[in-house]
């Protein structure tokens, strides 16, 4: 005697995103800390050294905050004005910050005055950094201009009149300490050597430059401006490598994963994108509530912060891996293990009459219904509102097999008005799921058959008929239309591929039939799933 | 052309064995069933066939122990006799020859020595009128009995056996035939009938099937055509008869069955569910569901333990106590038409095609066996009359036999037509196939040709599928693209068509460099590496039938057979036609171990049989009317062990061998001389003498049997032949490891052993002088030998018994002594043997 084959439920290839590494690795953020600060966030700038605190830029302050502390740990609040790009020295002792007063500021972390004041720019000025010595600042202003200062003596040293736009943000290398690079809202990046008074190197980006970024090894730079991301090899003297076009807004800011390997985007279309820096293919991406303007990780990517046009900060703590073990371990943890082994590891003795307990067939409601062939509670089963909302690939599975005993009419006949209109209800949200279409037009057409009758009686399945007689014409109306695209496409291809001659045997050739079939060409597509 | 008498095309396997309703045995230990000509004797514990009973020369119809004798059983055969036969031991005890062809056979225990057979009416074959007819077997002592003396019972009766029953151990008949049931009395020789409506109100069917009688009780059941069971009673008065209706079936009762003690009434029938009514309480009903396929046969065993079911799909199932299925033997499966082709399966050498619905069925050709089902729909099956199921149509094996293809459709009146190809791969662990990908309507229409590359160092596995709708698809396994825990699957990997014909066939060559589909006329060539066209062959008219690369040192040719009558061989290095030849090939095929092809060509209803390689104009080998009508299935099988024949024209032979199937759906091999003989000689020694089933174990044990058979041959034909050494003796130390309770006493024995341990010193004088004075007590010897073969033939215990005295005496030196040993052991030693024997 066969055991009772239950009924197969087709697996469909899930629609939407596909799981990837990538994707458990960002997904695996806890829900974000959310700051209100009091103004548009312009700049975030993490301490190179340890606890990693991060400084702040909105509006007339700085603040910094530490890696878990939800409260600033420091406020620098001397500005006259608009303060901009608070950035730490590699030390992680001094910050720089430029203001829209055109003052650039320098303060200790832990002071609170400034310690030194830059003054000789005539704008405001958007980019501060510490070049790699550690004794030099870079600056670049709105008066097209970058200048280059010395800390001690607070002097100018350098100063770079080149663009002929707002200078709006730029990078020192750290590898070398004469090296910096400022990107210009003339589209140009310019790549400056401090020995020499004059750019050694200038891209252009053709959209005004919004954020620079310089990889680990100084070899490569990306660009951010428009809606273009743009990779460029310095040591190949500025070439132009890949030319991104992900967000469909401007993108304002570009940070690098700790380990080099992903490289993160942040637009004001409220998008941040992760590429693999392989093969530049977005990999994961983080919706936010407002444009972004500023974006950083903390080394090891221990947290994502972002700072928005809204004047809100987010911050997303990494789970510790405790705790994403913790949960699957509870839902692990729910059965008890004993339970399942009571009795299992017991070895029978040399006399002992081993009794065999037939083992019990675990079987769905509705296969034990369709065991017994009642058909109609069957249907009923697998129609219960949370199967039919969550998994209609089990009503589907389970109409398919009443319609392959040939009783699905039987199931379907001698409804009520309330049965119908749910049955109708699953009809509408389901009939043109090109998943279930083949199947789910039989008991359509079937239900139209039995109870064309009763039309007009009841307005409840009335109302839906019309729903589902709507349904079917807009759907006509779209294949019609995909229909036409498929005829352009097709000629399209027809025309741009390459016609080839087939090498032909002699005999086939001596034949008028074949010559014609050979001198043509097929033409192999491929297989579109 | 050549005449091959050496070759010779014989029925191999697939014996059918659910034709008629089989018998159990009063002991319950052997089931015995007709089977073709002959009738099969199986062991109910270990599902192993014993005996062959063959003798008859048509179809065997009927079974039926005698009443008489519980260890003998009666045939009869359309060809006109009836046989009784030793089924213990295989051996046929008288023929009586009727001389009309017998539908069924029928006994009871009232009438002693008479046997109830139906036959034809009239002489003439076609008549559709049948009678009953009892039959006085004469007592009489020769194996062959004519019987003359046969008196008419009734006239006009069904053919069907289920039809026609014994009640109360024989007081009464019960046969019925159309809306009629006519009941006999013996004893008033009188008969009555009951006739039903033709339709009653609910519109079912009243047309009887099959009758069942008790055996205590004066009750008849009946079953019918719309699912009905009547229980009569009161019958022996014409008007006042009444009867009772159970009702479960809902389609045709196809069998009906009393227990021995009557308490209980078994019926099946196509819903494939085996019911057991409670005789007086017929409310309680037990179900044993799902036993696989329609029931047409149920029998019971006389001591009730077992219940026996015969399936439409050529199985017997063994039920004990209608509680658990306890043994199924089960047949090859043939139905009307074998979709699949029929495919070998490399890893097992086992035959395979579709079987059961929605199965396909792996047989063993060497054992003649079925070894398993592999389920390939794995969907409930619905035992319903006009329900379109789900048929596997398509079935491929790669190379190695890892991997396997099934392509599984569902054609509905008014709907889409359901393909599925499914994919399996082999699993070690389990020793069966299983599921990898599942590939929902990988065509719009129906597939017709489906091929592995068979390549051994190629590391992917490709799979080309040609289908109604104008393309080819190819399949690659491929690893999973994102999910690292799931195995690699199936996925497309090319899209191929050619000016919107529709492929018909599809052929890799032999080391999988080149792909060649056909497309009506033209036969196209592409390259798998790079999909390619490379190339198009064609020779009109007609369109292209068979597809297939030479192999080895043919590898360069392609083959091909058209619609037009014309086997067409194209040269691939010049790509030009090397020759072609009008002949009508309904099969092209090609021999995996060799160069060789076969082409079985339609001529004139008949089949002719061609052998041939590509690169030689001359067939090695022809013959002519191999079968009637077309052969369109045929399998090259390797061979287990290489023939070495020396003859030409058998050559072929060597590696594998052919088999086909033909239009009656026999399955049919190709036999040489040389196989035939040995096959011969090995059915002789393996004559069985007990239950003891032919398993492997057995064989490692019965050598032990074949080499005392072989030393007592040996010693009784040829007396100066000397005798193995005693050491080695198998007898020796058969009774060394032999339980002391179960020997002879020890002062018999001991003379006889310690002589046997004695290295007998001879030399050639003596035995010289000694072969003089043996010629007369040879011939004595002889004599005597005479008898015991008689002896042995009749009760085999003792002849293998006098086998282990032969042995244990053999060493002995003079022949005076062993023959007085010889009498000495025939004297009581049957039950020793029987002993070492169990």
């Amino acid at each position: 005697m066969a055991s009772f084959k239950p009924t197969k439920i087709q697996v469909y290839p899930k629609l939407g995103e596909k799981v990837t590494q990538d994707t458990l690795y960002w997904k695996n953020y806890k829900a974000p800390v959310q700051i209100k600060e009091f103004g548009a966030i312009t700049n975030i700038d993490f301490s190179p050294v340890s606890p990693h605190n991060f400084a702040v830029t909105a509006f007339t302050r700085i603040h910094i905050y530490g890696p878990f502390s939800q409260e600033p740990v420091k406020t620098f609040t001397r500005f006259k004005d608009t303060a901009y790009c608070g950035r730490f020295r590699s030390d992680g002792q001094l910050l720089v910050a430029g203001c829209e007063d055109s003052v650039v500021r320098l303060f200790d972390v832990s002071g609170k005055v400034a310690l030194r004041m830059f003054k000789g720019h005539t704008k405001a000025v958007h980019l501060t950094d510490f070049t790699s010595d550690r004794y030099q600042i870079l600056t670049g202003s709105d008066d097209y201009t970058c200048r280059l200062w010395d800390i001690p003596s607070a002097t100018e040293l350098n100063n770079y009149q080149e663009h002929t736009d707002y200078i709006r943000c730029g990078v020192t290398s750290k590898l070398n300490r004469d090296l910096f690079i400022t990107g210009s809202y003339d589209h140009t990046v310019k790549v400056f050597d401090a020995r020499v008074d004059k750019s050694v190197m200038t891209m252009d980006h053709a959209h005004p430059v919004e954020s620079l970024l310089l990889y680990p090894s100084e070899g490569l730079l990306v660009s951010a401006g428009g809606r273009y991301v743009k990779v460029w090899d310095l040591l190949k003297g500025g070439q132009p490598l890949v030319s991104l076009k992900n967000h469909h807004k401007t993108v304002t800011c570009l940070s690098l994963s700790s380990n080099g390997q992903r490289l993160l985007s942040a637009s004001l279309d409220r998008h941040v994108k992760v590429y693999n820096t392989t093969n530049y293919k977005v990999v994961h991406n983080f919706d936010y509530a407002s444009a972004i303007l500023s974006l950083a990780l903390a080394p090891d990517d221990e947290s994502i912060v972002v700072g928005m046009t809204n004047n809100i900060l987010s911050i997303k703590h990494r789970k510790s891996p405790e705790e994403s073990k913790e949960k699957a371990e509870q839902q692990r943890r729910r059965p008890s293990y004993r339970v399942f082994v009571k009795g299992k590891n017991y070895i029978p003795k040399q006399d002992d009459y081993l009794v065999s307990k037939p083992v019990k067939q675990h079987l769905a409601k509705y296969d034990k219904q369709l065991k017994k062939f009642n058909v109609s509670k069957a249907l009923d089963t697998a129609l219960e509102s949370w199967t039919r909302l969550r998994k209609p690939e089990i009503t589907v599975a389970v109409v398919k097999e009443l319609d392959r005993r040939g009783t699905l009419k039987n199931a379907l006949a001698g409804r009520d008005e309330q049965w119908l209109s749910q049955f109708l209800n699953f009809l509408i949200g389901n009939l043109v799921d090109t998943r279930f279409t083949p199947v789910l037009i039989t008991p359509a057409e079937m239900i139209l058959d039995i109870y064309q009758s009763i039309v007009g009686q009841s307005p409840v399945v009335d109302r839906q008929l019309l729903r589902l007689h709507d349904l079917l014409e807009k759907e006509i109306d779209y294949q019609k239309d995909l229909l036409e695209v498929l005829g352009m496409l097709d000629t399209l291809f027809a025309s741009t591929c390459p016609r080839k001659e087939v090498p032909c045997s002699g005999i086939s050739r001596s034949n008028g039939l074949a010559q014609g079939e050979a001198s043509s060409t097929s033409r192999p597509e491929l297989q579109v799933t | 052309m050549v005449e091959h008498a050496d070759i010779r095309v014989v029925h191999r396997g697939g014996s059918i064995i659910n034709f008629r309703q089989p018998v159990v045995t009063n002991d319950s230990r052997f089931l015995l069933c007709a089977s073709g000509e002959c009738v099969k004797v199986f062991s109910t514990s270990t599902e192993e066939c014993i005996h062959n009973l063959q003798g008859h020369t048509d179809l065997v119809t009927g079974v039926l122990l005698r009443p008489s004798n519980h260890l003998q059983v009666y045939s009869c055969s359309a060809d006109g006799t009836v046989r009784l036969w030793d089924f213990t031991d295989g051996i046929l005890i008288k023929t009586y020859v009727i001389g009309y062809p017998i539908c069924s056979l029928y006994a009871s225990a009232k009438h002693e020595g008479v046997i109830f057979i139906i036959t034809p009416k009239l002489t003439d074959k076609r008549s559709e009128l049948f009678q009953l007819v009892a039959v006085h077997l004469p007592q009489s002592g020769d194996q062959l009995v004519e019987t003359r003396e046969l008196s008419a019972v009734l006239s006009n009766v069904s053919s069907k056996p289920a039809a026609t029953a014994f009640g109360q151990g024989g007081e009464y008949l019960a046969s019925v035939k159309g809306l009629q049931m006519e009941v006999y009395f013996f004893r008033k020789e009188k008969s009555y009938t009951f006739s039903l409506k033709e339709d009653n109100k609910k519109g079912g069917r009243n047309t009887f099937t099959c009758v069942a009688c008790h055996p205590k009780d004066d009750c008849i059941a009946t079953g019918h055509e719309d699912g009905k069971i009547r229980l009569w009673r009161n019958f022996n008065h014409k008007k006042e008869y009444t009867y009772s209706t159970l009702h479960w079936h809902h389609s045709a009762v196809s069998s009906l069955c009393f227990t021995p003690e009557g308490t209980n009434l078994l019926s099946g029938g196509v819903e494939s569910v085996l019911v057991q009514w409670r005789y007086n309480q017929e409310s309680q009903r037990d179900f044993l569901p799902r036993l696989g396929a329609a029931i047409t046969h149920i029998a019971v065993s006389p001591d009730g333990a077992l219940f026996c079911t015969s399936h439409s799909d050529n199985k017997i199932s063994i039920i004990q106590s209608c509680v658990k299925v306890s043994a199924v033997i089960q047949g090859l499966v043939k139905g009307e038409s074998v979709k699949t082709d029929l495919i070998v399966d490399p890893r097992s050498k086992a035959l395979v095609l579709n079987g059961k619905p929605g199965h396909l069925q792996f047989y063993s050709l060497h054992r003649d066996k079925l070894l398993y089902n592999l389920d390939i729909v794995q969907q409930e099956y619905i035992h319903e009359l006009g329900l379109d199921q789900f048929e596997v149509v398509k079935a491929a094996f790669d190379a190695s036999g890892s991997c396997l293809a099934t392509v599984e459709e569902r054609q509905q009146k008014g709907a889409e037509l359901e393909i599925n190809l499914k994919l399996w791969a082999f699993d070690e662990q389990t020793q069966s196939f299983v599921l990898n990908t599942t590939i929902s309507t990988p065509h719009d229409a129906r597939i017709t040709a489906m091929c592995f590359r068979h390549d051994a160092d190629c590391q992917t596995t490709m799979l080309v599928s040609t289908s109604q709708d104008g393309h080819f698809k190819a399949w690659q396994l491929a690893a999973a693209a994102h999910t690292e825990e799931e195995g690699p699957s199936w996925s497309c990997d090319f899209v191929g068509a050619y000016h919107s014909l529709v492929p018909k066939c599809c052929c890799f060559s032999a080391d999988g460099s080149l792909l060649a589909v056909s497309f009506q006329e033209v036969v196209t060539v592409w390259s798998p590496a790079s999909w390619e066209l490379l190339t198009t062959l064609s020779q009109p008219p007609g369109a292209i039938r068979d597809l297939c690369f030479g192999r080895l040192s043919c590898s360069k040719y392609l083959l091909g057979t058209t619609d037009s009558s014309l086997l067409c061989c194209w040269n691939l290095l010049t790509c030009s036609l090397e020759w072609s030849t009008s002949m009508d090939v309904s099969l092209l095929l090609s021999d995996p171990l060799s160069e060789n092809m076969v082409a079985f060509c339609c001529e004139s209803g008949c089949t002719d049989l061609f052998v041939f390689k590509p690169s030689e104009p001359r067939p090695l080998f022809s013959q002519k009317a191999v079968c009637s009508g077309r052969v369109t299935h045929a399998v090259f099988a390797p061979r287990e062990e290489m023939l070495e024949s020396c003859e030409e024209s058998s050559q072929w032979l060597n590696r594998s061998q052919l088999y086909f199937l033909t239009q009656h759906m026999d399955l049919m091999t190709f036999i040489t001389k040389v196989e035939e003989d040995r096959l011969m000689a090995s059915s002789k020694q393996l004559v069985i003498d007990d239950s003891v089933a032919m398993t492997p174990f057995y064989l490692l044990l019965g050598k032990h049997r074949q080499e005392q058979q072989e030393d007592q041959d040996a010693v009784s034909s040829q007396s100066s032949e000397r005798a193995p050494l005693p050491h080695s003796s198998v007898a020796i130390k058969e009774l060394l490891q032999t339980p002391a309770h179960v020997l002879p006493s020890t002062t018999f024995l001991c003379s006889m052993f310690l002589q046997s341990l004695l290295i007998p010193v001879t030399d050639n004088r003596e035995e010289k002088k000694h072969a003089e004075e043996e010629m007369e007590s040879e011939k004595e010897e002889e004599d005597s030998s005479e008898e015991e073969m008689e002896s042995s033939a009749s009760r085999p215990e003792q002849a293998s018994g006098s086998g282990l005295a032969a042995e244990l005496a053999a060493p002995t030196l003079t022949k005076a002594q062993s023959r007085e040993l010889r009498r000495l052991k025939k004297v009581d030693h049957s039950w020793l043997s029987e002993l070492l024997d169990s």
